[in-house]
């Protein structure tokens, strides 16, 4: 049962234009800052073999660009979660889905699973970007599985927090922007701050999957987020 | 909860639901029986879709108790909606979704045979139409899909809300037709505010004003009554004296309306005398049924 409500999300958002817009910024926008590294990697090359210990390939391009992934996640994650379940009540096919032997507890990990899968292509495509680097060197895959792991669960996070937010509304456009300001705000409090903001934002956590630190607790906070929201979601529409 | 009647399919007791203060259904009853067409009847507002979200589990009622085939909507749902086909006002369709998707996706929804889609598609109209785009479809089709996706899984409880809304003569009649079939072998509830719907399909009516349950009888089941009008009257102590009749009301000096006899018809009667004693009978309306009367009377206050 999860699996058809995730197999038809997927192929709704392949149906959509949107998703091909969303896809084809992200990985334009990603494309050219890959680039502009590689450009500046390859402009210092030189002068990094004098240093002891020299920052790698993968460290100079492939890290950044999976930061920049996480921006853009923040940007266009609530776009693609807006829908989900806010066009199904305002379109009134929410019904189908709550007369049918389903429970909502499904009808969530089905919506999730479905976005999940379409997160994960879109990651796979960053991944390949980084991979197409051993063309010309070596890549440290230590770092790039820390980042891999880092940006799937970022991903899962700001998705479950986009579908709370489109089960609170049947107005699309008003659980998108809700998300982009609730997500830009917890990115937010994390500069110039420290102790609890620091804990609650993402944003250090993720850094530091970024520089290719796995921490348990990191993990557990992007696993906590994510369990929280999809909780809240499941439980907003078993209440309706 | 226990049923000691098998073929009772759907059990709705004293439903209640306010919206913010204002009580939309106060109070409603239900009972449906296999192979029995129940129509829901009430002016606009009347909370005829309120009490039809709560009855398949898209609403929680404030009180009052659902059971469909002996289980109870709110304590067992999942295995009570297995029961269940609702079409509700807004037919629930993937406009970006082929027909034989969307039907396949409503099959597995239900956990349907996988052989019921064709037979579905035939029985509703919709075999030429299935690699279609549902958003590309006429009103009237969609309107089938919609009822397809109700039936496609063989419930025991069919819940149509306003079905032939916004079809043309024709495919009211088909939808009619179809309805008719499936009180065979269903239980179906038809909420509608179309008088002659009522008559046409259904065998019980319950009729609903403001969130109360205001009638509920057998159609068919009440006093028939007949109008005529003369250009040169009787008196109307003389039509009552026609045998079969029971009262006679006189609408104006030209025009009665004569009451028979609970299982007579005297309208020949009628039309006899009336050419023999010259009082030029200029209309008859036989068995005009007093649905209309019941319906008026009970809801005309709304204003």
């Amino acid at each position: 049962m999860i699996r058809l409500v995730a197999t038809r999300e997927i192929r709704a958002f392949f149906a959509s234009p949107l998703a091909w817009i969303v896809l084809a910024i992200f990985q334009a926008i990603l494309a050219w800052i890959f680039l502009a590294r590689l450009d500046a990697f390859l402009g210092v090359q030189a002068k990094l073999q004098n240093i002891l210990n020299p920052p790698g390939v993968t460290e100079w391009i492939a890290a950044p660009l999976f930061s920049a992934a996480s921006m853009i996640f923040l940007m266009i994650i609530p776009l693609l979660t807006m829908r989900l379940i806010a066009d199904e009540a305002r379109n009134q096919t929410l019904t189908l889905l709550l007369s049918a032997p389903i429970s909502p507890a499904r009808i969530i990990l089905g919506k999730f699973l479905g976005l999940m899968a379409f997160l994960g292509a879109a990651i796979m495509l960053v991944l390949l970007m980084a991979f197409s680097l051993l063309l010309g060197g070596k890549l440290d895959f230590g770092l790039l599985f820390a980042n891999t792991l880092g940006l799937v669960l970022l991903a899962a996070s700001f998705s479950a927090l986009g579908l709370y937010l489109s089960c609170l509304t049947p107005h699309p456009f008003l659980a998108g922007i809700g998300g982009i300001g609730a997500l830009l705000g917890l990115w937010a409090v994390s500069f110039g701050s420290g102790g609890f903001f620091q804990a609650v934002s993402p944003a250090p956590h993720f850094e530091r999957f970024n520089q290719g630190l796995v921490d348990t607790g990191d993990i557990a906070y992007f696993s906590l987020f994510m369990i929280l929201f999809l909780t809240l979601s499941i439980w907003q529409l078993e209440k309706r | 909860m226990d049923m000691p009647d098998p073929s009772l399919v759907l059990h709705a007791q004293d439903l209640r639901r306010s919206y913010g203060g204002r009580v939309a259904v106060d109070g409603v009853s239900i009972e449906l029986r296999k192979g029995e067409v129940l129509g829901f009847l009430g002016p606009n507002g009347a909370g005829k879709s309120t009490t039809m979200r709560m009855l398949t589990g898209n609403l929680m009622p404030d009180s009052g108790a659902v059971s469909l085939c002996g289980v109870d909507l709110f304590e067992k749902p999942l295995k009570a909606k297995e029961r269940l086909g609702y079409l509700p006002d807004i037919p629930p369709l993937y406009r970006d979704m082929s027909v034989d998707d969307y039907l396949k996706f409503a099959m597995k929804l239900h956990r349907a045979k996988t052989d019921a889609l064709v037979e579905t598609k035939a029985r509703c109209g919709l075999g030429d139409v299935g690699k279609r785009l549902i958003g590309s479809l006429s009103k009237g089709y969609q309107q089938r899909v919609g009822i397809a996706q109700a039936i496609i899984h063989d419930p025991d409880v069919i819940i149509l809300d306003e079905p032939t809304a916004g079809l043309d003569p024709n495919q009211i009649r088909e939808i009619r037709t179809l309805i008719r079939e499936l009180g065979d072998r269903h239980g179906v509830i038809l909420s509608t505010h179309i008088l002659s719907e009522v008559e046409g399909v259904c065998d019980r009516v319950q009729i609903l004003h403001r969130g109360r349950q205001v009638y509920c009888g057998e159609i068919g089941g009440e006093q028939r009554s007949i109008e005529v009008g003369f250009n040169n009257p009787p008196s109307a102590i003389e039509l009552a004296g026609i045998a079969g009749m029971a009262s006679v009301e006189a609408l104006s000096p030209n025009l009665f309306r004569l009451h028979p006899v609970e299982g007579l018809d005297p309208t020949e009667s009628v039309v006899r005398l009336a050419s023999e004693r010259n009082w030029k009978l200029q209309r008859i309306s036989p068995a005009r049924n007093s649905l209309e009367t019941i319906f008026a009377e009970l809801t005309g206050e709304a204003s």
